[in-house]
């Protein structure tokens, strides 16, 4: 396993926000956490991004995440935040260098040409940073990502914070095209919090759902997004369809009742 | 000349400012209530006997050490000030307005006034290092305070580290205030000194105190180039690119409280450089602190000799603090600098 994490419980100052959870990500896979807004997505992934203090066991390549030397673990383990503002005149091209560390010049030139295409922004590359749209920055931002962990030898692990949340719908399917390229041809392992369910089911190789700070249901996305399970998680009516290839659409029908509402038990425990 | 995102190139910058900066030199040196010709300079310079035997007295013994001192001061001051807005993530911060030079200064006024008394010890333990020292630890101990405070859980909160900067000025300036009400005559000539800054008394004494903790200053701070980089993109993306943040810091409250620390100690209080300087940087070639850095020191050093000369001729024979200069250059600047930002 690339990611293992075990029993982890994190709290923010005196708020407990994630119980107890344990999640593994393997070599090519793409696993999507889901969940409504407070469920302790983003709160796990910073336990796993070493920006939150976490109890339990986070290991990366086998390695506990404290015992992994800094430099070390940024070549295995590339984190893309929610956000990231730059106010100061960096260009674009700069961002996505300091994704990369000592390489050959020549490298590094063909590398960061190669990342800025790949993600249509190299038109973009001398254009200072706080002047490019939200999309752009966030598809900048991705590009400084891979960079960082682009030529590592070994096990690497990629962590995205709602990646796709700023970017219009053809920018959405591009950009979890790449990310999905990269877990199937690369084998990079990558764990990602998502808003979009659609989304989710069309890329995820596996879904987990959270739901106050636990994990509540683990599986591929025929068995995660059925009506039941988002009327108990999220609160909403929704009809699905299963699509002809071979993931369901989730079209919402309205809210049924308030998020803060008792949970109803879900159907399927995760294995 | 022009990279294509409209910059200047680094080595264009570089031979421009450099220019700049012997000219600047050469005039610092040159000009003054005893003004002396180019050609003795550069025969005092080569080691030869200049024709005015006069010349080479002032020269070496007064408008040398001005000259070094100026130009290490402004240097320091302005890579403090971009060491501090890169930690901080915001192009206003500036090691006055945030207290750390106040702070220095209080610690230094401290060791003038309460010398011959309660911090009697004190000087008998650092002798002549004294007030550099006192400087040094008072500049260093606000800026973690400042840093304590406007941090809450990894994020630095930007009006939290402004209000805490006026707190910390409004304390420092406050002990100010009841050290020169306890001062003598004697003692009040130094203070004043230290409140308006000034290089009117620049003799290589202090330039032998007080450059070792810039030079040292200047010497750690390009290690922190590539992680202050990292900073402007965020404090948990330092970590996630590899540098250890608290280390990193670290070295940048030390570095900061060491330049500025020294620089208020044989300078006394000169405000704006550290804000001024790095931005003009900025807008010319770029945010990346490997240019950043050393540019904003060559322009720091050579903008305050400029201003020192200045500062000479203005209102000859007299000559007005050069802090003083600063804040009139840097002053107008500033506001137009927040009217075009806007958004803090």
């Amino acid at each position: 396993m690339v990611l293992d994490i075990r029993n982890v419980h994190v709290s923010l100052g005196s708020t407990p926000i994630v119980h107890g959870v344990g999640l593994s990500v393997a070599a090519g896979e793409l696993v999507m956490l889901l969940g409504p807004n407070g469920a302790g997505k983003s709160t796990l992934l910073k336990a796993v991004s070493g920006d939150a203090p976490a109890r339990g066991e986070i290991f990366v390549s086998g390695q506990a995440l404290a015992d992994w030397c800094p430099q070390a673990l940024s070549r295995h383990r590339g984190v893309m935040p929610q956000r990231v503002d730059i106010n100061f005149p960096l260009t674009a091209e700069e961002v996505v260098r300091l994704g990369l560390s000592a390489k050959s010049p020549g490298r590094a030139d063909e590398l960061v040409e190669h990342l800025l295409s790949d993600l249509e922004i190299s038109h973009l590359r001398h254009r200072l940073v706080p002047g490019l749209s939200g999309g752009e920055q966030q598809r900048l931002q991705l590009a400084r990502v891979l960079a960082q962990i682009f030529d590592t030898e070994g096990d690497r692990l990629l962590l995205l914070d709602e990646c796709t949340s700023a970017l219009d719908p053809a920018h959405q399917q591009l950009v979890l095209q790449r990310v999905h390229r990269l877990a199937r041809e690369q084998g990079v392992a990558v764990l990602a919090v998502v808003h979009d369910l659609n989304l989710a089911a069309q890329y995820a190789d596996r879904l987990v759902m959270m739901r106050a700070g636990r994990c509540v249901l683990e599986g591929a996305a025929r068995e995660v997004l059925t009506p039941e399970v988002l009327d108990a998680v999220y609160g909403f009516q929704a009809r699905v369809v299963e699509l002809p290839e071979g993931y369901p659409l989730v079209i919402p029908l309205g809210q049924t009742r308030a998020q803060t509402a008792p949970l109803k038990p879900v159907c399927r425990q995760a294995s | 000349m022009m990279t294509p995102s409209g910059r200047l190139d680094s080595t264009p910058a570089l031979l421009i400012l450099g220019s700049a900066a012997l000219a600047v030199a050469l005039v610092s040196v040159s000009s003054g209530a005893y003004p002396l010709s180019v050609a003795d300079i550069l025969r005092v310079i080569a080691g030869k006997e200049a024709a005015d035997p006069v010349a080479s007295m002032v020269l070496l013994e007064v408008r040398m050490p001005r000259f070094l001192l100026g130009f290490l001061v402004g240097a320091v001051l302005a890579v403090c000030g971009a060491v501090l807005q890169g930690l901080f993530r915001n192009p206003l911060a500036d090691p006055g307005l945030i207290g750390v030079s106040a702070g220095a200064s209080l610690a230094a006024i401290a060791v003038i006034v309460l010398g011959n008394t309660w911090l009697g010890g004190w000087l008998a333990l650092t002798g002549d290092w004294a007030l550099p020292i006192a400087a040094f630890t008072g500049g260093s101990l606000t800026v973690l305070l400042a840093w304590r405070i406007a941090n809450r859980s990894g994020q630095t909160a930007v009006a939290t580290l402004l209000l805490a900067g006026i707190a910390i000025n409004a304390v420092a300036g406050a002990g100010t205030g009841l050290l020169t009400f306890y001062a003598s005559d004697e003692e009040l000539r130094s203070l004043t000194f230290w409140t308006m800054g000034s290089l009117g008394h620049a003799g290589w004494d202090d330039l032998v105190l007080g450059a070792p903790f810039m030079v040292l200053a200047l010497v750690l701070a390009p290690w922190l180039a590539r992680p202050l980089d990292a900073f402007l993109l965020g404090e948990s993306v330092v970590g996630h690119l590899g540098y250890r943040t608290d280390t990193v810091k670290k070295v940048a409250i030390v570095v900061v409280g060491l330049g500025v620390g020294a620089a208020v100690a044989v300078s006394g209080l000169i405000g704006f450089v550290g804000l001024v300087v790095p931005h003009l940087v900025r807008q010319v070639l770029g945010a990346s602190h490997r240019v950043v850095l050393p540019f904003s020191a060559l322009l720091g050093g050579t903008l305050l000799v400029a201003a020192d000369s200045l500062a000479r001729v203005v209102v000859a024979p007299a000559e007005l603090p050069i802090g003083l200069m600063m804040a009139l250059i840097g002053g107008p600047f500033f506001l137009a600098l927040l009217l075009r930002t806007r958004v803090m």
